[in-house]
């Protein structure tokens, strides 16, 4: 089966003063139905990664690559009308905060709409009720009302489901979740990922799950990328985190406090170890 | 002597009351967490002993003298704040040595260079910081620099509100080796509030679980690594930390 997307050598820069610093530094990876990780600390690339499938780039910023493929359609030769088209409706990206992704002076209701009705033609009643059918899906308990709130009346965790289920209402092949769940709490994550988790499996998608958080990914993945200033320095199956080879991936597992905690002192990453690659 | 003593302290915003009859004992020299979700209440509990949160009743007493509900210079020297995001909890258009003398200023403390200087060491900030403004510094940097701002007037109580949740893993590591290490310097108590139960393992001695505004239960942190928590609650919060769901749960 042909991969669902199929990056090679993708590369994103920025212009500044001392000429054009590459944030992406060509990774390459394919995608099938599946759940893929990609972690690194802040500054890795790993959002501008996700921002780079869905052309989401803006100049000066520049993108290239040597192929760039959701499903047999080249993104680098996309027009932005094409774009549009693609984008909600076949591959969607749920961001960091509910807060700022969610337009203040719409409904919830009204947003999820707008998302459903951009990409399809459907008479208002079946609007509703696909509405409703949605924020169920995403176990809202009394969609009727929460439709009917404006985003300031919602918590953050039910700021982040709303936007999931705006998110999937169009049904896309593909999920970019850009740390979903990084504005909740521990046990309203779980919550999260365990909707997006159902979702995603129960609908045949594919799924990136991008995140600075390790033992998280591994949970919810079955592959996972570790980047590192712009580069992948690791790939391995989700199951088989413990047996990373990178020093860096290492450094961040070992970063971590656990709950047996019994280290008087945490290891820091050495950052001049990977200054030159 | 207590730290901190709280008795039947109700705390409320406006009309609504967010917590609700809390009694804590904090022993000096101790660390001790509050956990658990948003808006149960623990963020309010730190802020009413700063004296941020003035709409209470009950009881508050730092190191052994209740505080009134005003603002307290005496209160304010022993028992100073960080915030969790580092981001906005500093000055943008103040440079870091304007940060770190204000407090001395305010109080009237003199050798103000000397102070900064040795502080910026104190808490691993290299001296070239010292005239910078925060959008020159990173994160990791930042916190630093509020930790550094809050033990300015050598307090002996540092409340801590997730000091480390807006910071990546490594970073985090390095300010968690940051916290300790002054603890241990200084012999500070800290009063930390967080919902990442691995880090009360690392910095913490015991813990009081909240949950709508009231506590559930008080453990000995020997309790929490060998999970051995006893209320529902507790051991769900823990569940969630490890992404399982417990067994015995009925959901």
């Amino acid at each position: 089966m042909a991969p669902l997307l199929s990056v090679q050598n993708l590369r994103v820069s920025f212009p500044t003063h001392r000429g054009r610093v590459e944030v992406v530094k060509g990774i390459s990876f394919t995608l099938g139905r599946e759940r893929l990780g990609i972690v690194g600390e802040s500054g890795s690339g790993k959002s501008m990664t996700g921002r780079a499938i869905l052309k989401l780039i803006r100049k000066p910023g520049l993108v290239t690559a040597d192929r760039l493929e959701f499903d047999g359609v080249d993104i680098r030769s996309q027009s932005e009308k094409q774009m549009r088209a693609i984008r909600g409706a076949r591959i969607s990206m749920v961001m960091q905060d509910p807060k700022f992704s969610l337009n203040p002076v719409m409904t919830v209701g009204e947003q999820i709409a707008e998302a459903l009705v951009t990409h399809e033609k459907l008479p208002r009643r079946a609007v509703n009720e696909r509405i409703l059918a949605m924020l169920e899906a995403v176990r809202i308990d009394d969609p009727q009302r929460v439709a009917g709130l404006y985003p300031h009346e919602v918590s953050g965790g039910m700021g982040q489901r709303v936007m999931i289920a705006m998110m999937l209402i169009p049904e896309p092949e593909l999920l970019i979740a850009d740390e979903p769940t990084s504005a909740l709490d521990v046990s309203v994550q779980a919550q999260v990922l365990d909707i997006i988790d159902d979702l995603v499996t129960s609908k045949g998608m594919g799924l990136i799950l991008i995140s600075h958080d390790l033992n998280l990914v591994s949970r919810y993945c079955d592959r996972i990328l570790v980047m590192n200033a712009g580069t992948v320095v690791e790939e391995c199956a989700a199951g088989e985190l413990d047996k990373a080879q990178h020093p860096y991936t290492r450094g961040l597992l070992a970063a971590m406090p656990v709950i047996d905690e019994s280290r008087d002192e945490l290891p820091v990453l050495d950052r001049t170890q990977w200054a030159g690659t | 002597m207590s730290a901190i003593s709280l008795s039947n302290l109700d705390i409320s915003y406006g009309d609504t009351k967010v917590v609700h009859g809390v009694n804590l004992d904090i022993a000096e020299g101790e660390s001790f967490a509050l956990v658990g979700e948003s808006g149960s209440g623990k963020s309010t509990i730190l802020r009413a002993i700063a004296g941020l949160a003035p709409d209470w009743t009950g009881e508050i007493a730092v190191l052994g003298k209740t505080r009134s509900h005003g603002i307290e210079r005496d209160v304010a020297r022993q028992v100073q704040m960080v915030f969790q995001d580092p981001y906005g909890s500093l000055h943008p258009r103040k440079t870091i040595d304007a940060v770190l003398s204000e407090p001395l200023d305010i109080n009237g403390i003199g050798n103000r260079g000397e102070r900064v200087e040795a502080m910026l060491g104190a808490v691993g900030l290299d001296q070239r910081f010292r005239f910078r403004f925060p959008h020159q510094l990173s994160g990791g940097q930042r916190q630093r620099v509020a930790i550094a701002r809050a033990l300015m007037l050598e307090p002996k109580v540092l409340l801590l509100d997730e000091p480390t949740s807006a910071l990546d893993v490594s970073v985090q590591a390095e300010i968690l080796n940051l916290l300790k290490r002054l603890r241990r310097e200084q012999g500070l108590t800290y009063l930390l509030v967080t919902h990442n139960l691995p880090v009360v393992s690392f910095l913490c001695d015991r813990l009081a679980v909240m949950r709508q505004g009231r506590i559930v239960e008080v453990a000995d942190v020997e309790l929490l690594k060998t999970e051995r928590l006893v209320e529902p609650y507790s051991r769900e919060l823990l569940a969630a930390t490890e992404g399982r769901v417990l067994a015995d749960t009925p959901s």
